[in-house]
């Protein structure tokens, strides 16, 4: 097994958290550089990762010893691993789980997260024990989603920044599910997000989405990345309008919504599903200034020539300090000025396949 | 009666650090027998079997050399005094 390198961050630092097919690192943010620590899961895909203020959180899966959601609070120097797996399905569903795909901790501590096989887990012991929420799990329409490229997964969690029981899930493939009781009741939410695959291209459900944001500040705003399909909400994700302006394709995973600014997004298009790589061999991050109404090109420090990457639906966070984002060819890229340049961090690490940034 | 089980590389910490573990009590089939481990070693049972019980699909268990999924799965009989070895597949990348 690999050595494994560590952090020691201060108080004040930006960490990157990036799960990849290979492992779990986390990066520091030095003056001029970043200090790598890892590989942490050494073999294991880690496709959720989460920095909840004091605690990091990752579900790395192994191959063969299946997935557990894991926390250190030492940056990683130590794990916890639970002697009995976590996350389980009960014996009733005849479900295995076999990937944790996002990790979300709110703001009353309650812990979430997102599965494969989809479905919705949900703590409220600071993730010791974890309950499955079965009324999604029971819901009239499961039966009828169907496995994404990745799986049948649910891949995003929003947590409502101002209605504590409003919450919002989306699946791959089944589109997005809404929850305003706390996730005792849950409807379909794709009103106006096409699905290029089915002959009714405006389904109740059955959308592949592939990733949504919502604005802290004024969360009716969100945007979404479709399967085809670029969007925007401007009443808290009941409808949707196509916002795929300027950009070379509106097929692409990624998305960060600035922390601050509602109008302001950025994304990585793709050519297309048949070819899931950066349109002309450029990695280009686009970026809208105005909700939607244009996207631009972001290039400068970016591979503009013989660049065929891809960057999926969990690699780019941004938040107050800045834009990162990893590629499925193990570059990692930052940006402190809003995506209007790009430094590397790092080049040379599995497929990333998670990014999320943290102030310690 | 006893069993004695090979626990794979990534699992021996789970196992105090064993490599080899004997377990003693009575066991008609293979999962009879893989419940003493788990009483023995626990932390071994849910990297092994699902929550569906059944063996991870890039885990192998063989009893005294055959692999059980070739004679019975889980519900195979089992020998007193049966070797019994998990090992992670080949499969990976």
């Amino acid at each position: 097994m690999p050595k494994t390198k560590n952090v020691s961050p201060k108080r004040g630092e930006t960490l990157l958290l990036v799960g990849t097919m290979k492992g779990a690192f986390i990066f520091r943010a030095k003056r001029h550089a970043w200090e790598m620590g890892g590989p942490y899961f050494p073999g294991s895909s880690v496709y959720a990762m989460a920095y909840d203020g004091k605690r990091i959180w990752a579900g790395p899966s192994s191959m063969h010893f299946g997935a557990l959601l894991r926390s250190s609070d030492d940056f990683g120097k130590s794990w916890t691993n639970p002697e009995e797996a976590n996350i389980k399905f009960p014996a009733k569903t005849d479900a295995a789980l076999k990937n944790i795909w996002q990790i979300v901790v709110g703001e009353d501590g309650t812990m979430y997260c997102g599965v494969e096989p989809a479905a919705l887990f949900v703590s409220n012991d600071t993730g010791i024990t974890w309950k499955l929420n079965e009324n999604l799990w029971n819901h009239p329409q499961r039966p009828k989603w169907v496995p994404g490229g990745g799986g049948l997964c649910l891949h995003t969690i929003l947590l409502d920044p101002e209605e504590r029981k409003r919450i919002r899930v989306a699946v791959s493939t089944a589109g997005m599910y809404v929850t305003e009781d706390g996730g005792k009741s849950w409807r379909p939410s794709n009103k106006g997000v096409r699905a290029e695959f089915l002959p009714d291209k405006y389904p109740e459900f059955g959308q592949c989405v592939h990733k949504v944001v919502q604005s802290k500040q004024q969360p009716d705003r969100m945007f979404l990345q479709n399967h085809w399909g670029l969007y925007r909400s401007d009443d808290r994700g009941e409808s949707w309008k196509d916002v795929a302006n300027g950009v070379p394709s509106d097929f692409g995973f990624a998305m960060a919504i600035h922390p601050e600014d509602a109008d302001t997004a950025w994304i990585v298009p793709l050519e297309a599903d048949m070819f899931r790589c950066t349109p002309e061999g450029k990695l280009r991050v686009y970026r809208t200034r105005n909700g939607g109404k244009k996207w631009q090109a972001m290039t400068k420090g970016l591979p503009q020539e013989d660049a065929y990457e891809c960057v999926v639906r969990d690699a780019m966070h941004a938040d107050a300090r800045g834009v990162y984002f990893g590629t499925r060819s193990g570059k990692l890229f930052a940006s402190n000025n809003e995506g209007k340049s790009w430094k590397t961090v790092i080049d040379g690490l599995p497929p990333v396949v998670c990014m999320k940034s943290a102030v310690v | 009666m006893s069993y004695v089980f090979t626990i794979p590389g990534p699992l021996v910490e789970l196992a105090n650090n064993r490599r080899e573990v004997r377990v003693s009590g009575r066991a008609q089939t293979v999962n009879d027998a893989l419940s003493l481990l788990w009483r023995e070693c626990p932390a071994v049972r849910d990297r092994v079997i699902t929550e569906r019980g059944e063996v991870r699909q890039h885990i192998n268990i063989f009893v005294d050399g055959e692999n059980i999924r070739d004679c019975g799965g889980l519900a195979a009989h089992t020998r007193e005094g049966a070797e019994i070895v998990i090992l992670p597949a080949v499969s990976g990348g």
